[in-house]
């Protein structure tokens, strides 16, 4: 039977071609140097809307146990109950690694958060989350494309962002230059075959473009320290998954003149049946990103220090249980900043409550805090884009989301 | 040019002999294809929805025993096993047929129309209980009305029981139902009793009004998706146990017992028919509404025009819909008549699926055994029938774009001209499957190369190979 599929391990040692790619791919090494210090910045994309109330459970809300029903996390203390942060609000259970950066002061909690997007359609949500305007259309960039043109030079000649995936998700295409590389390999594919390729390109910018980008990110992969992880093929299910893509994340911006900002993405939070409390699918789910995170934070090792990682998602979902054991789309919901660099140990939520007044539409959570407020703070504090550019050009007519403070150690 | 487009842009990419085939009348040669179904173009037996729900039901019982006769209680990865041993064969099938027919088929712009529907239709194979349905859909509900009316393809989605159990309404109860009804007098008014709670799951009556019909900014509210979720509560799949019980196994069954009574308004109209006729009448008005005719016609000229649609031609493909009440040939017929669909500058990128199936046409080749084609959807990152969220895959270049996707696709285009490399003459099969698209300096890359192989990769990869 005909193999012409199968992926084999191997290395690339690829030689630089003529044409088009002579310009990307004669970098001398000497640019690739770190410039001592310089912040690292994960963003992780939970596509599906998470359940904020599940995740990030506010045990000491009177109202909740009776809305949340068996989907509730109880109380710190009781079996299976939630990791404790303070006296109103836990951590799911499965959210070990979370918890203990929160003691070690690495981790902020947010609660009853959101974009400035108040409908109910994952894919408008995920567009508003992403193009860091208040509305779903209007922009073919995303706001971290956009950050990234007004960050201060660092002297490398690489680009600084990466997509962990094949393609670009929204929120890093724009002008600026951003690698995609996904944690499956794509081993010895012929060098000669690659040259000619780049000559036969050499009038098409669009694919010029994409194929010297695709030859300098695999020489960073081939570069990389742990190399043969970093390739190691994520066929398996779904938790190997995502820490694959983790790794891959983390070791990248390991690798000599690898890139400052990564984008990592993981589905499967739209849990409208079967949602599970303490133990079931969400917590599956919850858990695997948890060791996704350990992972990536055991990875960048060195560069922990200096890293902050961003947890969002879409939107939140409904206070009550639904018919079937689940939850439907909701409003406010959390998230996450975790990092060496993060001043944790806070949890941030202006708690509305869960009382009947007190919900949007009667069924969820009231956001209190836009997230481009949290979003405009890492940007400034911890990657130094000035408050003027945050303003105008990455997130416009946000006036009203006032950049927090004090998210990112001095 | 007119024939490239015809067969490059509206069909799956040119077999040898299909662009003189459509030289003459590039415009009825396309029409001809969109009469009444579209059935696969393989006649493969494949398993039909029913039996292969039976088949999961078979599974889980199996799983129940185990449960009853163990000490040790069966884990959760082990009943996601068994359901994915009962489902794996069935996907399999189901993948190669689809990639056979779209290899082999005579009418690729129905085929493709196919592959439109069941992309607007997503159901994803990444939910365990959909993985061995996910073709069904497709082969059930699509193809006998892709040359029908709109309202009957509609109807006939919503009823199938992949889309049921993918959107998680055969657990959808009315407050008021029967079943809640008779298990308050049971269990009594305690209203927090676990046993003693129904209610709706809004998913399917959502996705309905976001992303198969009027789209997510054609005027609908909260209130209507809730009113919507109470007109389908009942909306089913039949042999379940307890209060589900009754109906044919994996048929989709209505439920009298879990519907919600009485009138119900949606979008300012009142609805007062009973039972599983309430639901169909609303998606009759549905599939009227021009809301809905502009939302297709977008997608339809996305698909088939440019990513960034001409107003032009969606209004012309929108007036068709409305005036036609969704006659889908008629809004064929439209999309075709555009002159914006006819300019040889205005071209797609391809996605992988349409990259896949374009190359198996240029080497008039069939894929042989099913994980030939799995891996390479896995490798070119879109595996069949798993486009993860209800919107379906995404329909513009700038999602299929990365550089690691060219990458990856640079390795298949080169195992596929290590494999297919003996009697090809590449530059035949650059005339063959691209006409008047190929450029000189492709034609002098391939007259260069060291070997066909390498040349039959260059092809593949070449700007005018990789857009349609």
């Amino acid at each position: 039977m005909p193999r012409l599929f199968q992926a084999n391990a191997g290395r690339r040692r690829f030689l630089l071609g003529a044409g088009a790619l002579a310009a990307s791919a004669a970098i001398p090494q000497a640019l690739f140097a770190h410039t001592g210090g310089s912040s690292r910045l994960v963003v992780v994309i939970l596509r599906g809307a998470l359940d904020g109330l599940a995740a990030v459970p506010p045990y000491g809300d009177p109202d909740y146990a009776t809305l949340h029903r068996e989907l509730a996390i109880a109380a710190p203390g009781s079996a299976d109950g939630a990791l404790a942060l303070n006296s109103i609000f836990g951590l799911h259970p499965a959210l070990s690694f979370l918890h203990e950066r929160f003691a070690a002061g690495e981790l902020i909690v947010f609660n009853a958060v959101a974009s400035p997007y108040r409908d109910r359609s994952h894919f408008d949500g995920q567009n508003v989350l992403e193009n860091g305007l208040a509305k779903p259309v209007g922009s073919a960039d995303g706001w971290l494309n956009r950050a990234l043109a007004a960050l201060p030079a660092s002297g490398r000649a690489a680009d600084r962002a990466v997509a962990i995936s094949q393609n670009v998700p929204l929120i890093l295409r724009g002008e600026a230059a951003v690698m995609s590389k996904s944690p499956q390999a794509t081993p010895d594919v012929d060098e000669d075959l690659l040259a000619r390729l780049a000559d036969l390109y050499s009038k098409d910018d669009w694919f010029s473009a994409r194929l010297s980008e695709a030859v300098q990110t695999d020489q960073m992969v081939d570069g990389a320290g742990d190399s043969a992880n970093a390739k190691q093929p994520a066929r398996a299910g779904y938790p190997d998954r995502v820490t694959a893509v983790a790794r891959m994340a983390a070791n990248l911006m390991r690798s000599d003149g690898g890139p400052e900002i990564a984008v990592i993405e993981a589905s499967g939070w739209d849990t409208h049946a079967n949602q599970g409390g303490a133990k079931g699918i969400l917590s599956t789910r919850l858990g695997s990103l948890d060791r996704a995170l350990k992972s990536l934070a055991d990875e960048l090792g060195p560069l922990w220090p200096q890293t902050a990682v961003l947890v969002v998602t879409e939107f939140g979902r409904t206070a009550a249980v639904n018919g079937t054991r689940g939850t439907d789309h909701g409003t406010g919901g959390c998230a996450f900043l975790v990092g060496g660099a993060v001043r944790g140990g806070q949890v941030i939520a202006d708690w509305p409550g869960l009382g009947r007044s007190a919900l949007i539409d009667n069924r969820d959570l009231k956001p209190t805090l836009d997230l481009r407020s949290v979003f405009k703070a890492v940007l400034d504090e911890h990657m130094h884009v000035d408050a003027n550019t945050l303003a105008k050009r990455v997130f416009p007519d946000s006036s009203g989301a006032r950049p927090l403070q004090g998210l990112i150690r001095a | 040019m007119q024939a490239e487009i015809a067969v490059l842009r509206f069909g799956l990419g040119a077999r040898p002999g299909e662009l003189a085939a459509a030289t003459g009348d590039p415009r009825g040669w396309l029409m001809a294809q969109v009469k009444g179904a579209a059935p696969l173009a393989v006649d493969t037996p494949l398993a039909a929805s029913d039996q292969i729900f039976a088949a999961l039901l078979a599974a889980r019982d199996e799983r129940q025993k185990m449960k009853q006769e163990s000490a040790a209680p069966a884990t959760d990865a082990k009943v996601v096993n068994a359901i994915r041993a009962a489902y794996q064969p069935h996907y399999r099938a189901q993948v190669l047929a689809r990639a056979q027919s779209a290899a082999l088929t005579l009418k690729p712009f129905a085929e493709r129309l196919v592959h439109f529907w069941s992309n607007h239709f997503a159901v994803s194979a990444d939910k365990g209980v959909v993985f061995g349905l996910a073709g069904t859909l497709e082969n059930e509900a699509i193809r006998p009305h892709l040359g029908g009316s709109f309202v009957d393809l509609l109807t006939a989605v919503e009823q199938h029981p992949a889309m049921i159990a993918f959107l998680d309404n055969q657990y959808s109860v009315g407050k008021d139902s029967i079943a809640a009804r008779f298990a308050s007098r049971r269990f009594g008014p305690d209203l927090n009793a676990p046993k003693r709670q129904f209610g709706i799951n809004e998913n399917l009556a959502r996705e309905i009004l976001e992303l198969h019909t009027l789209g997510v900014n054609g005027g609908y509210s909260q209130a209507d998706v809730t009113s919507f979720a109470q007109v389908i509560t009942g909306w089913s799949i039949g042999g379940g146990k307890g209060r589900l019980a009754g109906g044919e196994p994996g048929r989709f069954y209505f439920r009298d017992n879990l519907h919600q009574p009485g009138p119900k308004v949606l979008l300012g109209k009142t609805y007062t028919e009973q039972g599983v006729r309430q639901g169909e009448a609303v998606l009759a008005d549905l599939a009227r509404r021009p809301e809905t005719a502009r939302f297709i016609a977008t997608k339809l000229v996305r698909h088939f025009i440019a990513d960034d649609p001409p107003k032009a031609a969606v209004d012309r493909v929108a007036r068709a819909f409305l005036k036609s009440g969704g006659d889908l040939p008629q809004v064929y017929a439209a999309l075709i008549e555009s002159p914006e669909s006819w300019q040889s500058d205005a071209r797609k990128f391809k996605t992988p699926e349409d990259f896949v199936f374009s190359t198996l046409r240029a080497l008039n080749v069939s894929p042989g055994q099913p994980e030939e084609v799995v891996r390479t959807f896995e490798l070119l990152g879109q595996r069949q029938y798993t486009p993860g969220s209800p919107a379906g895959w995404p329909d513009t270049s700038k999602s299929w774009d990365g550089s690691d996707a060219l990458m990856h696709r640079v390795l298949w285009a080169s195992r596929v001209g290590a494999k297919y490399e003996s009697g090809v003459e590449p530059a035949d099969l650059a005339a063959s499957s691209l006409g008047a698209y190929a450029r000189p300096e492709t034609l002098t890359a391939l007259k260069r190369a060291t070997t066909s192989g390498q040349a039959v990769a260059l092809l593949l990869m070449s700007p005018e190979f990789q857009r349609r």
